[in-house]
């Protein structure tokens, strides 16, 4: 297994090996389909399309739905935009969504297509919308790309009346419905009205019914982004993949917005309630707190087992810092941090966790990649890796246990429905990584070591 | 009104007029033309994928001492690595880099300006770390547009390194579907890799595999039957192959084409450069398989060989008949709908009827006519401008390596039997009345379950789901559902295990929730308890 892997540093410049990010654009295709009766559009060669689905359907199990400009070489010699005015046309026709979501590609990008003007010379049917965000291949990661749809969604259509409506708008990063859902369960504890934008759930997590959707339920409304405008005050959770849509919020309808850390294990999750109760001005309930207790409680009990355990976390950048402030919390080494999407921050925001917790000997990289990771632990180990499935192959190759968390999952099952965040979230990675440390030791003790109790 | 009109009449008059060609329904007494290897029409959900994925993803992704280094931003690299089951066994002597991911990455400045630096920096590094003997440079598509010359770099790296390397300029926006790259592909096989080869074949029965890509192992059952009855199979294109395997094919006395769409160039290629002729056969389904066999030993036409062909269908079919018959008392009757790339559509007819399923819809993704009507139709394809742009190359006879296992006058006859260098395509073993669908897209997926309601439905992860919302089970017929192998014998039982339990799996009868059906009230009448 990944047996050219050497523990011996070498330093690249242009060859990526194993890549612990994706493109743009199927982070824009995935915030889009958390907008209600939202076609997500790739404008570019149709591979694009069908790749970002694939993957989106791999790690969701449920249908990705979106649509694509189709290009050949004819488009990418005269530029696309009869193809995205025949597109546009097509699927108001044919699928009917309220709004279609547009996102460029390398080759559209590359040839220079303006979006602004080919969607002004469409003819879009009343009471329909179409939007653009630029996603260029070549720059970020999926999660920029995420995080571009987030902004062009309030930069097209948020609007301020001018009168506030109350709501607090929440971004919710780029995390599975069963987050989303979570994070929006604790708002409506604390007595909350909000529009999370975009929101996944009810969409990526549909159910069984025996009728296909191609809408489901789930989604923000055009409406309610409208609205945004009005609201009182933004939550950007993480900052990454949300920051970009707060801003443009307050650049556009003066709504002013607080970047959160990943509500992941108790320290972000307690700022998380803190927020929504400086901002309702109402008492946390109790049923909050026993919850947080519990966590609390749980990780007092699993200590003899997590204490100054080395795991490595790798992943998008907003969740691999979450996850690494639980570790912590655990009272395990965070030794190795690894995001492939670039941006200093990532590496700021791990040392200071670092300095924090007290930690020496840790290493935080974005932009970096898993061969690089898997060569820090071949040169100094690590008791357990958190990641997505890509990971897998280091977690055997090296016999490390291995907790599969982020994205992408694609060879597992129900984990996009079980939320990482909260202290609900924070209870079950609590659970997996309890589980995989301790399935460890049932395997590699001695027959005469073998507990009945633990 | 038709089924088939009853889909078409929700479009517009555009794109009615333009699917209406690919759709037909088969009637043995009608031409059966269907419009294939066309332009998706932009905004249409369709699975089809792209030329790089055709190119990199399909046939040269299984080459597992290949480095492959995809020269681009990171999706294309990403989103082919390790997701299409093509598996890789380990071989002294022989690399493996089906668990790695390569790409340059290209960043803003590359685009901008260019990223032929930062390649060759690239195969630099792999040559550092990796010392590969072969590396393939794959183009996504804006390398394409901003220039990059990556058969100069390949050139160059042959040079410093004395290694192979060769460049595939197979950019996502080239051809129409994944076609396109299949035979940039098979072109550059071609020109570089075959015939290089100097290990000579043992026997006689030199056969190689083509269009086989080892997906669950699919390949490997193949080899195994053809080695218990005394094949050597000289390479196999590309499953679990190595650069050597493949650098021998000219070596083999006669070409087996499993997939016909992606690997037809090839077969073709190598028959007028060394004289080895092909035959289209089909390991899926029991009888398929049997056929097969049973031509093979038609072609080499030695009466041991042929006694041992029948001696080990005899035996594998004792090992699974059993099953086969409880199986098929589970699924006789049952209707399928297969929607796949080029020839699985067709394939799996075979073994769904060997099951006693019926085939009531099929299609291809990226299908040319011959894959529906046969070979006879080609002369009468018309190549587009987008064809047009995908080079076909042309061979002579190699002086040296040039040799005939036949006869001139028995390949002839052979030929004119249409039991070589032809494929008859999926009408001839279609029923009346059943429909073929090219590029089978969202809409009319949806619109044909509800209409034809077949029991199952077969294609790809993108519409899986689809389906299965709708209540149809729904299994992948790209990556079997990470199960397989599916082909000959022991596959058969594997697949007909699969689709019941697919079918009979208890959840489909929870779908509805109890309170659905039941009365919402219940209440009293007059002071008694109603009931």
């Amino acid at each position: 297994m990944l047996d050219y892997t050497k523990k011996e540093s070498y330093e690249r410049s242009a060859l990526r090996i194993n890549p612990a990010k994706t493109c743009q654009p199927v982070g824009a295709m995935y915030a889009a389909l958390g907008v209600h009766e939202c076609m997500p559009h790739s404008h570019g060669s149709q591979g694009c399309c069908a790749f970002h689905r694939m993957f989106l359907t791999r790690h969701f199990k449920d249908p990705a739905m979106a649509s694509s400009s189709s290009f050949t070489e004819g488009a990418s010699v005269f530029g696309g935009g009869s193809n995205l005015k025949t597109a546009a046309k097509n699927i108001f026709d044919i699928y009917n969504p309220k709004i279609i979501a547009v996102h460029t590609t390398c080759l559209s990008e590359t040839i220079g297509d303006d979006l602004n003007a080919l969607i002004q010379g469409i003819d879009i049917p009343e009471g329909k919308y179409m939007v653009h965000t630029n996603t260029p291949s070549y720059k970020g990661s999926h999660i920029t790309g995420f995080s571009n749809m987030a902004a062009s969604f309030i930069n097209y259509l948020s609007v301020s009346s001018g009168r506030k409506n109350g709501k607090l708008a929440i971004i919710p990063g780029f995390v599975n419905p069963g987050d989303m859902r979570e994070m929006k369960r604790l708002a409506e504890i604390m007595g909350i009205t909000y529009t999370m934008l975009p929101d996944t759930s009810g969409v990526m997590d549909s159910p069984m019914t025996g009728k296909f959707e191609m809408f489901p339920k789930g989604g923000t409304t055009v409406e309610e982004i409208i609205g945004l405008g009005d609201s009182k005050l933004t939550l950007a959770i993480g900052k990454f993949a949300s920051e970009a849509g707060a801003q443009a919020l307050e650049k556009k309808c003066h709504v002013t917005f607080k970047t959160l850390a990943m509500p992941i294990g108790i320290g972000n999750t307690d700022k998380y309630i803190m927020e929504l109760e400086s901002f309702i001005k109402k008492e946390v309930p109790y049923e909050i707190e026993e919850e947080r207790g519990q966590l609390v409680d749980i990780l007092i009990d699993i200590h003899p087992y997590t204490y100054n355990k080395k795991a490595a976390i790798f992943g998008d950048p907003d969740t691999v810092l979450g996850l690494a402030e639980f570790v912590l919390e655990m009272g395990m080494i965070p030794k190795y941090l690894v995001t492939g999407t670039p941006g200093d921050a990532f590496e700021t925001a791990a040392e200071s966790l670092f300095v924090k917790f007290g930690m020496e000997g840790c290493k935080a990289k974005a932009a970096g990649d898993l061969y690089e990771l898997h060569q820090w632990i071949k040169a100094e180990g690590v008791d357990l890796l958190i990641g997505g499935t890509h990971g897998k192959y280091i977690a055997r190759a090296e016999d490390i246990p291995f907790v599969r968390a982020g994205f992408p999952i694609i060879d597992r099952y129900i984990h996009s429905y079980m939320p990482l965040v909260g202290y609900k979230g924070g209870m079950r990675l609590a659970e997996l990584i309890t589980n995989a440390l301790m399935d460890r030791i049932d395997r590699d003790s001695k027959e005469e070591d073998f507990e009945m109790v633990m | 009104m038709s089924v088939v009109e009853k889909v078409l009449d929700q479009y517009s008059s555009k794109v009615y007029k333009n699917r209406k060609e690919h759709i037909v329904t088969v009637d043995k007494n009608d031409k059966n033309e269907i419009a294939t290897n066309v332009r998706t029409i932009p905004g249409i959900i369709t699975q089809r994928g792209c030329c790089f994925a055709g190119c990199k993803g399909v046939v040269l992704g299984p080459i597992k001492d290949a480095f492959i280094i995809v020269h681009g931003p990171i999706g294309c690299s990403y989103y082919t690595w390790g997701t299409r089951r093509h598996k890789a066994k380990k071989e002294e002597n022989v690399d493996n880099y089906l668990q790695y991911c390569f790409s340059t990455d290209m960043q803003e400045a590359d685009i901008v300006f260019g990223g032929e630096k930062k390649l060759k920096k690239a195969v630099q590094e792999a040559m550092d770390l990796f010392h590969p003997s072969t590396i393939m440079i794959c183009s996504t598509c804006p390398v394409g547009l901003i220039g990059d010359d990556i058969h100069a770099v390949a050139r160059w790296a042959e040079q410093e390194y004395g290694i192979k390397c060769i460049a595939f300029s197979c950019e996502g926006y080239k051809g129409v579907s994944q076609s396109a790259g299949h035979h940039i592909a098979n072109n550059q096989l071609v020109r570089y890799v075959i015939g290089e080869g100097d290990r000579e074949s043992k026997t006689k029965f030199a056969i190689n595999i083509l269009g086989e890509y080892n997906i669950g192992g699919d390949g490997w059952e193949v080899e195994r039957l053809l080695k218990r009855i005394g094949y050597e199979v000289i390479a196999t294109f590309t499953g679990d192959s190595s650069m050597e395997d493949l650098k021998n094919a000219h070596q083999a006395n006669l070409s087996l084409v499993q997939c016909h769409r992606s690997i037809n160039y090839i077969a073709e290629l190598i028959e007028t450069k060394y004289g080895i002729p092909w035959m289209k056969i089909n390991f899926i389904g029991v009888e398929g398989t049997i056929k097969s066999l049973r031509n093979i030993a038609k072609y080499f036409n030695d009466p041991e060989l042929t006694e041992r062909t029948e001696a080990v269908i005899a035996d594998e079919l004792d090992l699974i008949e059993e099953d086969m018959a409880y199986y098929k008392t589970k699924l006789k009757g049952k209707t399928a709908a297969i929607y796949v790339g080029g020839s699985r559509a067709h394939h799996y007819q075979f073994l769904l009827n060997d099951l006693g399923v019926h085939t009531i819809l099929a299609g291809h993704e990226f299908g040319h006519r011959e894959e529906y009507e046969g070979r006879e139709v080609i002369p009468f394809v018309k190549p587009d401008a987008d064809s047009k742009n995908i080079e076909s190359i042309t061979v002579s006879p190699d002086p040296e390596k040039f040799h005939v296992y036949l006869s001139e006058e028995d390949l002839n006859r052979l030929r004119e039997e249409k039991f070589l260098n032809y494929y008859g395509g999926m009408v001839k073993d279609m029923h009346d009345g059943t429909y073929m669908v090219d590029d089978l897209n969202h809409f009319e997926t949806e619109e044909f379950l509800k209409l034809l309601k077949p029991d199952i439905f077969f294609s790809g992860i993108k519409d899986k789901f689809v389906a299965q919302k709708g209540g149809t089970l729904s299994r992948q017929l790209h990556s079997y559902d990470y199960s397989g192998p599916y082909s000959c014998f022991r596959g058969a039982v594997n697949f007909a295990r699969d689709v019941t339990m697919g079918i009979y799996t208890p959840a489909w009868s929870y779908v509805k929730a109890p309170w659905k059906s039941a009365p919402i009230l219940e209440g009293t009448m007059g002071g008694d308890k109603a009931c």
